[in-house]
């Protein structure tokens, strides 16, 4: 019989610094969030309302019209960024890659230079550039005679929404543009020439050979864009304030969520419903990415070089 | 020799020591951050120099945090001495929290009518917990000499009003008034609250709602959404995006004729102005002329006692003065356009100012009718009204649809609008 070997510290050891700290400012909270959610003001102090506050939530038809409407204009917003952000960021990466252009260097940088800005720059300067009143957008639209085409695209129920989304998508797409950018750096020399040899060139080479080899950067890129879309608050925040006019039309989750906690104006916040929206929120984005973990990640073809 | 001026130095230390420890520091807490330096130039040194003794420090935090913050500090305990109120609910649970001490026994509360005091009372009117110190008044501001440069009036009914804007809408050098939607506070407080009370006849039609013989889809709180839907057509293009500051700019630049406004405005607005043009005011204009005129003369800060401050006695000595009328004097010459409550007049040397402050004669003055008891629900009326105003005056929702809306909204938790 071989010699038991003593208690591993070394291991415990390694893992505890990290799992201290993501216990102590992840888990913990977390938990404290959902705890939060069961709870409800009642007759002196705080009182166990177990789901009550989700029935409220999704059953008050007020309560769930504003629910409804956040998850809805989140998915939209979602949708923007995967049928915008990720096709332009893959051909802006294709672009860059591409050993005849020249200063890529420059547009790689130029064009990730955004991601680093904060929200409220980001925020703030587009909307200036689309006041109507101290704009460039209407002048620049009026040099090439299109002045026409011009509205006030933020204050406007059907297009305030989607103008944000391209706003952020504007903001970052360098982040899909660098990850592609660096799968497509990985592939194989060989690969490619193996290609060529059998006649698959340009457009068709990208087709058939690199974007296979680039589908699970593709997919995390997805997943990534689904969290940080779900969690989005600070661009809606910062351009149309807490209130996500005109008419609830740009209302994100975040939105939602920080209006219902902390209050606004002469609303007081009510913590209790804070906390069952922000579980909402928590489970919705759990559920997205174990369909991307389970569904589609374990279909995802590996390449080995 | 060396010994005795030792003690000499010890006794000295001690009653120099003494003398400082007799000096009470009070702490007021304020959202007022732009108001630092007339407090530490004007209000504090005519304080201290009639009070020895007492002195105080004045430390306010951001608009837009102070609520946040004054609650968690006055839960830990590290509240100062003096908490300045916002008025109605946000204050008045302070005081059943019993945060804020009951101020009913101050003798200086006798210089302010029950409405001054209605902001920041008990529902039953029994304990005043803070003591008024300003209001501000709605009307509108306008340039003069784009008036006098097109020959035109300010207007006193709402025939005029129409006819100035149609006049000025013809002759295209002017924005005929700017306003925007986006920020949905301004269609709401500058729009709803400064022309509604003429249609609903001020504090009649505002108890009225509160005790339910009213309804919100009555025709005195559905006419105000009928006229705003109608300045659609006299404000700038692309108002849906012109933001709360784009509408100052654009008036104080004097590219805008008329402005609806709350007083709060004139101090921001004469500096920058700076002598470019004349600037004037009128009331909101009545339906048909010598029909009795309304006025908000919204109730908008007091200030309160930290129950638990150690230093109550030297807090209530300023109190006092707080309610004196050398302080209104003192307060509303130094801030044009934040009207003291005092019942005693002040004399004013801003002349928009004394223009505001000369509609409290003639004038039945109101406060916003969203504000007392009507908002302690969800859905929140004044946020409801705010989001309803910015619609009707976008066009998206038609006066009736929001009224009704506003009705049933205030009718699923507020008992007697339920029958």
């Amino acid at each position: 019989m071989a010699q038991r070997k003593g208690f591993r510290w070394h291991i415990v050891v390694f893992l505890a610094p990290a799992v201290l700290v993501y216990t102590a400012i992840m888990i913990i909270p977390l938990i404290g969030t959902l705890n939060l959610s069961l709870f409800g003001r009642g007759e002196g102090g705080r009182v166990f309302v177990g789901l009550a506050n989700f029935s409220t939530l999704f059953g008050d038809p007020r309560w769930s019209a504003a629910f409804w409407n956040a998850l809805a204009n989140n998915a939209w917003f979602f949708l923007v960024h995967m049928l915008v952000q990720n096709p332009v960021g893959v051909m802006l990466a294709a672009l860059l890659s591409s050993s005849r252009l020249r200063m890529a260097a420059f547009y790689r940088t130029a064009i990730f230079i955004p991601t680093i800005l904060s929200f409220v720059i980001v925020g703030f300067v587009w909307k200036l550039i689309l006041s109507p009143i101290w704009g460039i957008a209407p002048n620049m639209l009026d040099a090439v005679g299109l002045k026409s085409l011009f509205a006030p695209w933020l204050g406007r129920e059907g297009t305030a929404l989607t103008t944000l989304a391209l706003v952020s998508v504007w903001q970052f797409v360098g982040i899909p543009m660098m990850l592609i950018y660096a799968a497509l750096l990985s592939i194989p020399d060989e690969v490619i020439e193996a290609a060529e040899m059998d006649g698959v060139t340009g457009w068709s080479q990208f087709w058939k050979i690199k974007l296979p080899l680039i589908l699970p950067s593709i997919g995390i890129i997805s997943v990534l864009t689904f969290v940080g879309n779900f969690n989005a608050f600070d661009l809606i925040y910062v351009s149309q304030g807490a209130l996500a006019g005109p008419n609830f039309a740009t209302d994100l989750l975040g939105t939602f969520l920080y209006r219902t906690f902390f209050g606004f104006q002469l609303q007081l916040g009510d913590p209790h419903m804070g906390a069952t929206i922000a579980t909402a929120m928590f489970g919705i984005i759990l559920v997205g990415v174990c369909i991307y973990l389970f569904a589609i990640q374990t279909r995802l073809r590996r390449y080995q070089f | 020799m060396t010994r005795t001026i030792r003690l000499a130095l010890l006794a000295n230390t001690f009653m120099a020591g003494a003398a400082a420890a007799q000096d009470v520091t009070l702490t007021v807490e304020s959202w007022r951050n732009d108001d630092l330096q007339i407090w530490q130039e004007t209000i504090i040194p005519a304080f201290e120099a009639a009070n020895p003794g007492i002195k105080i420090n004045f430390a306010p935090t951001a608009p837009a945090e102070y609520n946040a913050v004054l609650n968690s500090k006055l839960d830990a305990g590290s509240a100062g001495d003096l908490i300045t109120c916002r008025p109605f609910d946000a204050s008045l649970e302070l005081f059943n929290k019993g945060q804020l001490a009951d101020l009913t026994d101050l003798e200086s509360m006798a210089n302010f009518s029950d409405v001054a005091k209605s902001a920041w009372q008990t529902d039953d009117g029994s304990a005043t917990f803070c003591v008024p110190m300003a209001s501000v008044i709605h009307g509108f501001l306008y340039n003069k000499s784009a008036f006098e440069e097109l020959g035109l009036e300010p207007p006193a009914t709402v025939d005029e009003f129409y006819a100035v804007l149609d006049k000025i809408k013809e002759d295209g050098t002017y924005i005929p008034m700017a306003m925007g939607t986006p920020d949905q506070w301004e269609a709401a407080t500058m729009g709803y609250q400064n022309i509604g009370p003429t249609y609903w006849k001020g504090e009649e039609g505002r108890k009225a709602l509160i005790d339910g013989s009213q309804k919100l889809t009555d025709e005195g709180w559905v006419e105000p959404f009928r006229q705003l839907a109608k300045w659609k057509d006299y404000l700038g293009d692309g108002f849906e995006a012109q933001t709360y500051p784009d509408s100052q700019n654009l008036f104080t630049l004097g590219r805008a004729a008329i402005y609806p406004a709350g007083s709060w405005e004139i101090g921001v607005f004469e500096p920058q102005i700076a002598g470019a043009f004349e600037m004037g005011a009128f009331a909101p204009p009545v339906v048909a002329e010598g029909d009795t005129c309304y006025i908000s003369d919204h109730t908008d800060i007091g200030i309160g006692l930290n129950a638990a401050s150690p230093n109550a006695d030297a807090a209530r000595t300023f109190l006092e003065w707080v309610g004196s009328d050398e302080f209104a004097s003192l307060y509303a010459n130094a801030l044009p356009g934040f009207f003291s409550l005092n019942s005693n007049p002040v004399e004013m040397e801003n002349a928009v100012a004394q223009e505001f402050v000369s509609w409290r004669e003639n004038c039945e003055p109101t406060i916003r009718s969203t504000y007392q008891i009507l908002s302690r629900g969800t859905p929140n009326l004044e946020n409801e009204t705010w989001n309803a105003s910015a619609n009707v005056i976008n066009g998206t929702e038609t006066p009736e649809a929001a009224a009704e809306r506003l009705q049933e909204g205030l009718a699923s938790w507020y008992e007697p609008q339920q029958n």
